[in-house]
């Protein structure tokens, strides 16, 4: 605006430049409008949004720029410390001679109250975990999974120790409790030859069982690579070699994956006989 | 005309019954300070109506709950299959109502440009100085800001109970389980059980859009009323001081521009909202715990912590015979030891730098070598826990197995942030000794002239850290030299005003006064015991050419009106043909 030649010009550009981006604007408004009303489509949607929004920001934009003074002005920054003399007055107010302040012995048992009260405030919180619940500790170290518990498929099927595949591992659960978080299991079948040490719930017919969660946090490991005999989570890369009784080889996992002791059942089906070798998942303060 | 009629008279109303005019005449002439830096704040407080806005319309069609439903509708692939009714409706969401998705998909992208924008704003904050006194109050909050934003971005991406948020959240839970003591306790009370819950979704839901949100929105508030009592810092530079603001004025100026900041926001979330798919949970599958997607990475402003969680060396010990399971270091530690450095960063950078002075004048960030080279080293740190984030992704790219990958990421993580920042505090003394110049400019002696000073300083035995501050102080409190006269009048309307006038600089005072002496005083105030003078009017006064402005008003206002009713009229012909 200050100096330059012809002013004048360069403003009435700038304004012409405002309208056509505002009318640009109004355009892409009655275009969202358009496409929703004749059916939506979500990308000219977002597009004649965006297009409208630009408009109205490229006007606004020359409008501040060219048509408005920038910069130039000073705004004077006053000190935050007060005067001494309202200073002074704020504390007298504040703690005069009826002032509750004053007051210790009040003032001592009021906070006993309210802390009392504070303390008792926090107590509904453990509704939060209803009281028909299994309690933390004892919740994390057991699994349905007992003596005489079948494996099945996630589909429910029970497993024969044929139906395990060769070469990739299949997820199997609990008869009866599909859905619970620390019950999911895989079976692989391994050269009981190749095991550098016996896996914790011994196998049948090379098949063996370990739970899926990752000891580190949880993840399903659901990664086989057959030629190392090793399983791999998806979430920290933890390494689990299944022929050395599921122990974490790299990764941030510390803890060997728990095995499922198994057997066959009357009917041929993998059944457990008995929890897992130690809780499944993440570790916790009460793990044994 | 009418506007402005309009405008007087509902000015007049309010005033009988609030006496707004004192106010509103103060706010209309507060000083924003000109620099783009000062505009990421802003970027971060529009996205979050941004936010507000597209999830207010999305909570209308989600259901938080992990109740058993059929998934019907036109997503054909899941058509009939048993969800729960959370990633069912995200999916009805999504395809079945109309702009749904947009609003969705703008919500995401929105979410992850204001978690960016507090991160830029708070290193701006940071590699400035400007979290000094009066300001640390303020730090406080917008750290509690971030924490907050972090974690409302998790409890968002979670609840439509996919397989990838899902397995995020059992990753949040193991590391919550694996507090000492605690651990147990805390997270079976704040998810109602062992993983997974039906409570779960529920209770992030209600925390994701009524109690981090009305938090939020409370913080903002506190921190923008802070900011306006306090008033803005500013860069060093001719005719600022310590005592003043220079820049423009809040209306109309930086109104305009604001506003325009707020539309960008806007353009920018619903084109990426409509044009960039992002977590399409229907690809993704309904959470399963015997499931995981691969390659997992989580939201970028989490990736942090998972990149840690996967960086870090399996470590679990015992302490009389109980466990402290893997996650905790590197995820309850280290995250605790982040938080809790930004909150102290304020109280601890004071300490050996006229620490009870008040700053209104911020640092350029070379002023600073240490605090700039703490800061890189952080953030080179930060920067390869993003990467191994995405380790399994590298790994997949480059064909190398991803523990080799692990191992470099490793290894980058210890070896890197140091020299990063030794490196950065090396640039910014040789800057610091060029004057004032780019870091283009350097030329080969500025750098030898540096290595030369710092050699001898630490033969001296004064320790490289400290060096920083035996460089002579930036200058803060000087009066500007080169501002030399205020200049006082009185304008034809009897009003006083003031301006000040030097070699470069002419500062226009950003208020009318009643009195002279109110206008000497704010002078007084601006630039101390500079010389004043009384003046005759200057000619040409700053202003706004009104009638230009008017005009373009005018046209915009026609224009709409003509395309108003030019749309008007094809939804009545439309009407009358469907009849």
């Amino acid at each position: 605006m200050t100096g330059g030649d012809g002013p004048g010009r360069r403003e009435r550009a700038a304004s012409g430049l405002v309208v056509g981006a505002f009318g640009v604007s109004a355009l892409g408004g009655a275009g969202f409008a358009t496409v929703y009303a004749t059916g939506g489509q979500t990308q000219l949607e977002g597009l004649a949004l965006a297009v409208a929004f630009a408009g109205l920001a490229v006007g606004l934009a020359v409008w501040s720029r060219h048509l408005l003074p920038n910069g130039g002005y000073v705004e004077e920054h006053e000190p935050f410390d007060s005067p001494p003399a309202d200073l002074r007055l704020a504390a007298e107010a504040l703690a005069g001679p009826e002032s509750p302040v004053r007051r210790r012995g009040l003032l001592a048992m009021l906070a006993v109250a309210l802390g009392t009260l504070g303390g008792a405030a926090l107590f509904p919180l453990r509704s939060l975990l209803p009281f028909d619940r299994e309690r933390p500790v004892h919740a994390l170290r057991t699994t349905p999974w007992a003596a005489g518990v079948r494996l099945v498929r996630a589909d429910g099927v029970p497993v024969r120790p044929t139906d395990v595949p060769d070469g990739t591992v299949l997820t199997v659960f609990p008869e009866g409790h599909r859905g619970r978080g620390d019950v999911p299991a895989f079976a692989v079948r391994l050269d009981p030859a190749r095991f550098v040490v016996p896996p914790p719930g011994g196998n049948v017919a090379g098949v063996v069982v370990y739970s899926l969660l990752c000891t580190h946090a949880g993840c399903p490991v659901a990664l086989y690579l057959k030629e190392t005999g090793r399983v791999l989570c998806p979430c920290h890369q933890s390494n689990f070699d299944l022929l050395a009784g599921a122990r974490p080889i790299a990764g941030p996992a510390a803890r060997p994956l728990p095995g499922l002791p198994i057997s066959l059942d009357a009917d041929g089906f993998l059944t457990a006989i008995g929890d897992f070798t130690a809780p499944p998942g993440p570790g916790f303060w009460s793990l044994k | 005309m009418i506007t402005r009629w309009l405008l007087r008279r509902l000015g007049r109303s309010l005033d009988d019954r609030l006496r707004t005019a004192p106010v509103l005449r103060r706010a209309f002439a507060k000083v924003f300070p000109d620099h783009w830096s000062f505009m990421l704040g802003e970027l971060a407080l529009y996205s979050f109506v941004v936010l507000v806005l597209t999830g207010i319309f999305l909570t209308l069609f989600f259901e938080p709950s992990t109740a058993d439903t059929v998934y019907s509708g036109s997503y054909a692939p899941l058509d009939g299959s048993r969800t729960s009714a959370a990633y069912a409706s995200t999916v009805r969401l999504s395809f079945d109502v109309r702009a749904g998705l947009l609003m969705r998909q703008t919500h995401h992208w929105a979410a992850l440009l204001f978690v960016a924008a507090i991160v830029l704003h708070l290193l701006r904050i940071f590699f400035t100085g400007a979290f000094r006194k009066p300001r640390e109050i303020n730090w406080l909050i917008g750290v509690t800001m971030l924490a907050l934003a972090l974690f409302n971005g998790f409890t968002g991406y979670s609840v439509p109970d996919d397989l990838l948020s899902g397995t995020g959240l059992r990753i949040l839970y193991s590391v919550t389980q694996s507090i000492p003591v605690l651990g147990e306790w805390l997270v079976f009370v704040a998810a109602g059980g062992e993983f997974p819950t039906e409570e779960m979704v529920p209770r992030m839901f209600v925390s994701h859009v009524l109690l981090v949100p009305a938090a939020l929105a409370a913080l903002i508030a506190a921190h923008l009323g802070i900011l306006v009592r306090q008033k803005h810092s500013q860069f060093p530079g001719p005719g600022r001081t310590e005592n003043n603001v220079v820049g423009s004025l809040f209306w109309p100026s930086y109104t305009m521009r604001t506003l325009a900041l707020f539309a960008w926001v806007l353009a920018v979330t619903f084109a990426l909202g409509g044009l960039a798919q992002i977590n399409p949970v229907w690809i993704y599958g309904p959470f399963d715990p015997a499931q995981a997607t691969s390659p997992a990475q989580p939201d970028w402003y989490v990736a942090w912590g998972d990149g840690a969680l996967r960086l870090f060396p399996a470590v679990e010990f015992r302490i009389f015979g109980h466990l402290v399971a893997s996650p905790f270091l590197p995820g309850v530690v280290f995250g605790g030891l982040t938080f809790a450095g930004l909150y102290l960063w304020p109280f601890l950078d004071r300490r050996h730098r006229r620490g009870q002075l008040s700053h209104q004048l911020l640092d350029p960030p070379r002023e600073h070598p240490a605090r700039l080279g703490f800061g890189v080293a952080v953030l080179t740190l930060f920067a390869v826990l993003l990467a191994a984030a995405a380790d399994d992704i590298v790994a997949k790219i480059f064909r190398i197995p991803v523990l080799d990958v692990l191992s470099i990421l490793r290894v980058l993580a210890l070896a890197l942030p140091i020299p990063a920042g030794v490196l950065a505090y090396l640039v910014a003394r040789v800057l610091q000794a060029s004057g004032g110049r780019g870091v283009g400019d350097l030329t080969r002696q500025d750098v030898r002239s540096v290595r030369r000073a710092v050699r001898a300083r630490v033969g001296a035995g004064v320790g490289a850290v400290t060096a920083g501050s035996g460089t002579p102080p930036p200058q803060d409190w000087a009066a500007p030299a080169d501002a030399d006269r205020i200049e006082l009048w009185r304008d034809r309307a009897g009003r006083w005003r003031w301006r000040c006038r030097g070699a470069g600089v002419l500062l226009t005072a950003n208020q009318l006064y009643l009195s002279r002496d109110e206008a000497e005083r704010a002078a007084r105030t601006a630039y101390g015991d500079l010389p004043l003078r009384e003046v005759e009017p200057p000619g040409g006064a700053v202003g706004v050419p009104a009638a230009m402005v008017e005009r373009a008003g005018r046209v915009a206002g026609r224009t709409g009106g003509y395309l108003t009713l030019a749309a008007v009229a094809y939804w009545r012909s439309r009407r009358s043909r469907r009849r």
